[in-house]
């Protein structure tokens, strides 16, 4: 479908159209399907993540590694009791719901992964946080997901989007990505600004190793989920303020595709290098290896 | 991620799966669910025999449960997958678990199939190849490949002249049209497999209709696997 941002952002500009629109139509004639089947299992996905936004916050998740121990349901039971976190309203509830939907995933619940399972968080949990805070419809929702989805699409076609290809950067910096640009345009920011918004997502996570403890997508991959709201909200603020990325938004998904390439293969999902091989997650490693060999 | 398809935004937004890895997890529902399909009938015993990854990271990653739902015919987005177990139990299905290795040439998230059901048995190999998309390697002895992304009719029958006139004859009776087809001999004797996948799923009895045909030993069909 799209290959660049900056095609679709001259496309949406010469029609006057937000990016949303231009996506969607987009889809209608990949697809060759009308334009309410397509709505409709966007807005089915948009049920799902709203689940899995909340499953966390209700009970605590434990999974079975070990790994995931229900910090979602401790971080909403602190904000519940009145706290007053150093984020602020918006940003610490959407970090909770990150944590949540993250958490659902290690539990084996039912999530839509944004591009990826190990980064299903950063989406769901802004565009919620946003719902509650500033009273987007769900239409409105649903149009954010399309400009999340055709800004996946060009990072899939120019670059990688799982830890395996590229490190953390490619799925968690993606799904910052996208979800930058959609909030943009949600707060109607232009098309220009939710491609810039994409541009400082990405590229304050240009780097990030994908190394998880025991090879399992817990730990640090939750928290990667936090911090990957920080990010999309931060880009998309400056966006919305005017300030431009001075590096175009394509050419920083093709950084970030090099940079994966010269990451070593220990730094990409094999649980060789960085924090999987640290003592500590050796150790942890170790027991869940002697658990797995029961069967 | 590799399908071969334009991309779509569903498949960044998306696919709804059931967690924590498409390829651990949705993967070995599919690999589950098209072992159920290959033998045509429910399940009552099955030996899984997980290799490499699959059976280093498997139980942490739930994917022995997540093979076990498949064969039990639920989909990669099914929250009871995680109970599998408990409900094979209740279905009827034994189920036992070993590790193997399967040789270096073998995908990391390999996994060995063998399953019976009150009249047949069959043994299928595959992998896990990331994003949820799997591959058949291995079916009832044959080395073959196929996904699952299209509906996929497989036939074991006599290694003689004619037979994929026939069966493409045949589809084409029903309106249903070849996307690809494989065939491939038996080293050992006078039979081949033949893999067709189509654009149209394929009506069960077809299958029934195929299997009288004196030189067919074998047909199945195996659904297009949906979210």
């Amino acid at each position: 479908m799209f290959h660049s941002l900056a095609e679709l952002v001259q496309q949406a500009q010469a029609r006057a159209l937000p990016l949303w629109e231009i996506i969607l139509e987009g889809e209608i004639k990949l697809s060759d399907e009308p334009r309410s089947v397509i709505w409709n299992r966007m807005r089915q996905r948009l049920e799902v993540m709203r689940r899995s936004t909340g499953q966390g916050l209700e009970a605590p998740l434990h999974s079975l590694s070990g790994l995931t121990r229900g910090s979602a349901h401790r971080f909403w039971n602190w904000l519940e009791s009145g706290a007053q976190p150093l984020s602020g309203p918006l940003l610490s509830r959407a970090i909770a719901r990150a944590l949540s939907v993250s958490e659902t995933n290690a539990c084996m619940g039912c999530i839509v992964a944004t591009p990826t399972a190990g980064a299903s968080g950063i989406l769901p949990a802004l565009l919620f946080t946003l719902q509650e805070q500033r009273g987007f419809s769900d239409e409105q929702l649903i149009q954010a997901l399309f400009t999340a989805g055709g800004v996946g699409v060009v990072i899939l076609h120019r670059a990688h989007v799982s830890g395996a290809a590229g490190g953390c950067q490619a799925e968690t910096g993606s799904a910052a990505a996208m979800t930058a640009a959609a909030i943009v345009e949600l707060m109607g920011g232009s098309p220009a600004q939710a491609s810039h918004a994409a541009a400082i997502a990405l590229k304050n996570m240009l780097g990030l190793v994908c190394d998880p403890i025991g090879g399992l997508v817990e730990a640090p991959c939750t928290k990667r989920n936090a911090a990957g709201v920080a990010q999309a909200l931060v880009a998309a603020d400056l966006a919305l303020a005017g300030v431009e990325s001075l590096i175009p938004a394509d050419e920083v998904i093709d950084a970030m595709r090099r940079i994966g390439n010269h990451m070593d293969e220990s730094l990409r999902e094999t649980a060789e290098g960085g924090l999987a091989a640290t003592p500590t997650a050796q150790q942890l490693t170790q027991q869940i290896w002697s658990k797995s060999h029961e069967f | 991620m590799s399908a071969n398809r334009p991309i779509s935004v569903f498949d960044v937004i998306g696919p709804v799966m059931v967690g924590p890895s498409s390829s651990h997890t949705a993967g070995a529902v599919r690999l589950g669910l098209i072992a159920r399909a290959a033998l045509g009938e429910p399940p009552v015993q099955a030996q899984l025999s997980l290799h490499g990854s699959f059976a280093r990271t498997g139980r942490g990653h739930g994917t022995h449960l997540a093979l076990v739902a498949g064969l039990l015919g639920l989909s990669p987005s099914d929250e009871r997958i995680r109970h599998s177990l408990h409900l094979a139990e209740e279905a009827g299905l034994q189920v036992t678990f070993d590790t193997i290795d399967l040789g270096e040439e073998a995908h990391p998230n390999s996994v060995l199939i063998h399953v019976q059901g009150p009249t047949q048995s069959l043994s299928l190999g595959g992998a896990s190849i990331g994003g949820g998309l799997v591959e058949v390697t291995q079916l009832q002895g044959y080395r073959v490949h196929f996904s699952g992304e299209l509906d996929t009719l497989i036939l074991i029958a006599d290694d003689q002249p004619g037979t994929v006139n026939t069966i493409s004859g045949w589809l084409a009776g029903h309106q249903i049209n070849i996307a690809t087809l494989r065939v491939k001999r038996n080293e050992r004797g006078g039979q081949a497999i033949m893999i067709l996948e189509t654009d149209q799923p394929l009506p069960i009895p077809l299958t029934q209709g195929l299997e009288s045909l004196p030189w067919v030993h074998w047909a199945r069909t195996i659904p297009r696997i949906k979210e």
